[in-house]
């Protein structure tokens, strides 16, 4: 069994609530920390190797050590909380499962960073969560690890926790920041970036619901030990929101560099494929990553046994490898269909795109309305060609990355599986779905 | 001031200066097409991606080539920068596909449009576009929007450049205008269709780079081929006063704004000398304006009066935030 550091506790019956949450060890990486000074906790997070879970996987450390503290302007956290990625789900139940543990880490995360206001930005389906964090904040405020003089340390800190609108699009960090501010969710163009001109143009740091769950099991462990979990540059443990066709969906807490195999085929996590049923295709990072068929993910263009790692998975580049992403692990059986399943991706980025530049708001609507005519059986060989340079007209060129989340699924499911789009549109027959395809040999027989 | 390269040539250029801006110094033959960016507008640009250009050398210190393309208007040049913009294959081939996503909604409907002739999107798709479309399906329309009494919105020839929201924002000063929707029903509008009554809201129809903003008092009138634009001012106690009479025989069809080389408003003007002085009385006559613009719009004017290269480049300053 690999570590569990942020899900330990998810068993234990009234974990919501701060008196049992503080049974649990809860708080005393708090205590630690303020007694600690913000310097030395940012070294901390550096030193553990923690990488960013929202997506990106940038250094937190690093992010942490670029907030502009000169300007003497005021600075801010912002915890991403905004989960809507197709096949993500390790957020909202880490919140509704564990809301203190998030809480606990925004407390030492401001603290390190010198925030004296912070904001949970929670994505607006998830109303519930938000009533849970509205009171898991109460009782932290009343139990003075929030608010005027934490622990009569002197530092004083306000957390807000602000439902969104809906809107995949305020999940990028600027477009979050700007729905914050009560404006249309628009991603910002950079730079500026938000560590020198973020919230209300002032240093910001966003960072996703994970990694600052993270940081409590740092303190306690130290950055040190905490790097000793995982391989190579992915240190420490993953969610990991595992869906599609697998005997036990769910989300697996794992050390980083497991093997994908063992992921997907062990009992402990996956259990393997539902149904005694073959594995054709992993998208393993949330909706955007590249879809890698079932040779490539198991094990790289090399040979070597693909790993739940950031280098691992993206091993061979766009060619044969993919991303961790947010972790969300989408495991495809041989009945999948892979045009279907991109028409679905597409069809959300399409639905997604904020519109401010070109290539993502025109480009996104043109695939899917391609993908759309191939499914309904009027797609042409050059509808495949035709996607494949819209995604290449896309893909590097806008304002957000958006534009390549909605372009890499297309270009990897056409890489990848070029062959059963051919399939598709010189035999849609094949392919369509039943009452369709009933429809049609009645049309042909009536005439 | 830090010197930068496009397309080989160098110059040197005050600090803060946008690629784009350094390459409307150099001249016309480096200079990548803009359709959302307006100089004088504060924060426009970095919407439409044509102005993409190659940073293949980020700056003297540090001279890794960025790897994405950059939106020219919105990326500052840096000591020892070095520009790619027609001289890369790579971006004059990506920029064909942005003019096609821009093109890929757009109605085409430029016989009967009133910007034919002075539309940048024509002019775009002539220099940088391919010569047939690949887009297939249903291009979306909308209803024509009054903006009030004087402008016209038909948002289907809209490119969502933001440019007229900025005018909306930074000239006028209550804002109604804005963007409803996301993605590809994005669509510009006014609050609840509110009239926009404002004294320089009429700059919008002069910011708009195509034809979904126009003025109500010259559509239909005349093909702006047709037109002869001059140049005049008057005393006017709400705006500069400077602009361009676009005359067919004795009559002042419309009156604009005096466009730039880059065709940018030089300076904004009022409703009042926009819309309601339409009498050559009204004007001090300064004399023919030249257009240096190889669009429709500069053929048939005058017997050449200047030659377009005896032209002083206009002087850009870089913008302060
Ligand atoms: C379209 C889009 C949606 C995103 N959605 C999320 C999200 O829901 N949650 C999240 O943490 N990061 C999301 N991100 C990534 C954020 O922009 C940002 O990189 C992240 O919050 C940084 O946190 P981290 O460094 O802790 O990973 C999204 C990015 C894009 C481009
Ligand atoms: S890439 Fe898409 S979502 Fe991002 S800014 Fe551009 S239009 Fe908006
Ligand atoms: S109406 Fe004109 S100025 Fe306004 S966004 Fe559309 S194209 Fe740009
Ligand atoms: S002019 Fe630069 S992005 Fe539009």
């Amino acid at each position: 069994m690999g570590k569990k550091l942020l899900t330990e506790h998810f068993g234990v019956q009234g974990i919501q609530q701060l008196q049992v949450y503080k049974q649990h060890g809860g708080y005393a990486s708090l205590e630690k920390a303020l007694k600690k000074t913000p310097d030395e906790i940012v070294n901390e997070v550096m030193t553990s190797g923690l990488r960013g879970r929202g997506g990106a996987g940038f250094p937190t450390g690093r992010k942490w050590s670029f907030i502009d503290k000169k300007s003497g302007k005021p600075r801010y956290l912002v915890c991403n909380a905004d989960e809507s990625e197709p096949g993500t789900f390790k957020d909202r139940y880490l919140m509704e499962v564990n809301p203190h543990l998030l809480i606990e880490g925004m407390i030492i995360s401001s603290f390190a960073l010198g925030a004296h206001l912070s904001y949970i930005y929670i994505r607006g389906e998830l109303l519930y969560v938000y009533h849970i964090l509205e009171k898991a904040i109460a009782e932290a405020y009343e139990a003075g690890y929030l608010g005027k003089n934490i622990l009569g340390t002197g530092y004083d800190l306000e957390l807000y926790c602000h439902p969104g609108g809906g809107a995949y699009i305020c999940g990028e960090e600027t477009a979050l920041i700007e729905s914050l501010e009560g404006k249309r969710g628009n991603p910002r163009i950079k730079p500026p970036f938000p560590a020198i001109s973020g919230l209300y143009n002032n240093p910001t740091v966003v960072n996703n619901v994970e990694s600052i769950a993270t940081v409590p099991a740092i303190i306690a462990m130290g950055g040190e030990e905490y790097a000793k979990i995982g391989i190579g540059h992915s240190k420490g443990t993953k969610l990991i929101s595992a869906c599609g066709h697998i005997k036990k969906p769910g989300i697996y807490e794992i050390e980083l560099g497991l093997p994908v195999e063992e992921f997907i085929y062990s009992d402990e996590y996956c259990g393997g494929i539902r149904g005694g049923r073959k594995l054709k295709a992993v998208v393993a990072g949330g909706s955007s990553v590249p879809i890698l068929p079932a040779e490539l993910i198991l094990k790289t263009e090399k040979g070597e046994p693909r790993l739940m790692s950031y280098e691992s998975l993206s091993d061979g580049g766009f060619t044969s490898g993919t991303m961790l992403g947010s972790g969300g692990f989408i495991v495809m059986d041989e009945t999948t269909s892979i045009v279907k399943n991109l028409f679905n991706f597409t069809r959300f980025y399409h639905h997604e795109s904020c519109g401010q530049c070109s290539p993502c708001r025109e480009g996104t609507a043109w695939m899917e309305k391609i993908l759309h005519r191939i499914l309904h059986g009027h797609g042409t060989l050059k509808d495949v060609d035709l996607l494949w340079t819209l995604q290449k007209n896309i893909d590097g060129k806008t304002i957000c990355p958006l534009g390549d989340a909605a372009a890499w699924p297309v270009a990897s499911a056409i890489r990848h599986f070029r062959s059963e789009f051919e399939d598709f549109v010189q035999h849609p027959e094949k392919h369509l779905d039943v009452k369709h395809y009933f429809n049609q040999i009645e049309k042909k027989e009536l005439a | 001031m830090p010197k930068v390269t496009i397309d080989g040539k160098t110059i040197e250029v005050p600090q803060g200066t946008t690629i784009l801006q350094a390459a409307r110094m150099i001249g016309a033959e480096v200079t990548p097409p803009a359709m959302c960016y307006y100089t004088s507008l504060k924060t426009s640009g970095g919407y439409c991606r044509t102005c993409i250009v190659k940073v293949s050398k980020m700056s003297e210190a540090n001279p890794n080539p960025i790897p994405k393309p950059v939106a020219s208007c919105r990326t500052n040049v840096e000591e020892g920068m070095e520009v790619l913009n027609y001289t890369s294959p790579e971006i004059v081939e990506a920029r064909k596909g942005v003019v096609e996503f821009l093109l890929a909604n757009h109605p085409l409907d430029c016989p009967i449009c009133d910007q034919a002739g002075e539309c940048h999107l024509q002019d775009l798709s002539y220099d940088h576009g391919s010569d047939d479309t690949r887009y297939e399906f249903e291009r979306r329309k909308f209803k024509k929007i009054d903006l009030g009494p004087f402008i016209q919105l038909h948002m289907t020839r809209c490119i969502l450049c933001y440019r007229c929201v900025k005018v909306a924002d930074q000239l006028t000063d209550e804002r109604v205008h804005g963007v409803l929707n996301r993605g590809e029903v994005s669509e510009i509008s006014t609050y609840i269709t509110k009239a926009i009554e404002n004294d320089f809201s009429g700059n919008m129809i002069d910011v708009c780079p195509v034809g979904a903003l126009t003025d109500k008092t010259f559509r239909f009138k005349s093909r702006v081929w047709f037109t002869n634009p001059v140049s005049a001012h008057r005393d006017c106690k709400k705006c500069c006063g400077k602009v361009t009479l676009w005359y067919k025989g004795d009559e002042v069809l419309r009156v604009t704004g005096r466009k730039d080389k880059w065709g940018e408003v030089e300076e904004f003007i009022c409703n009042e000398c926009r819309f309601e002085k339409k009498q050559t009385l009204d004007w001090e006559i300064e004399g023919p304006t030249a257009i240096d613009r190889h669009s429709v719009i500069s053929a048939n004017h005058y017997e050449k009066i200047v030659e377009p290269s005896l032209f002083k480049l206009n002087d850009i300053k870089p913008f302060e935030d």
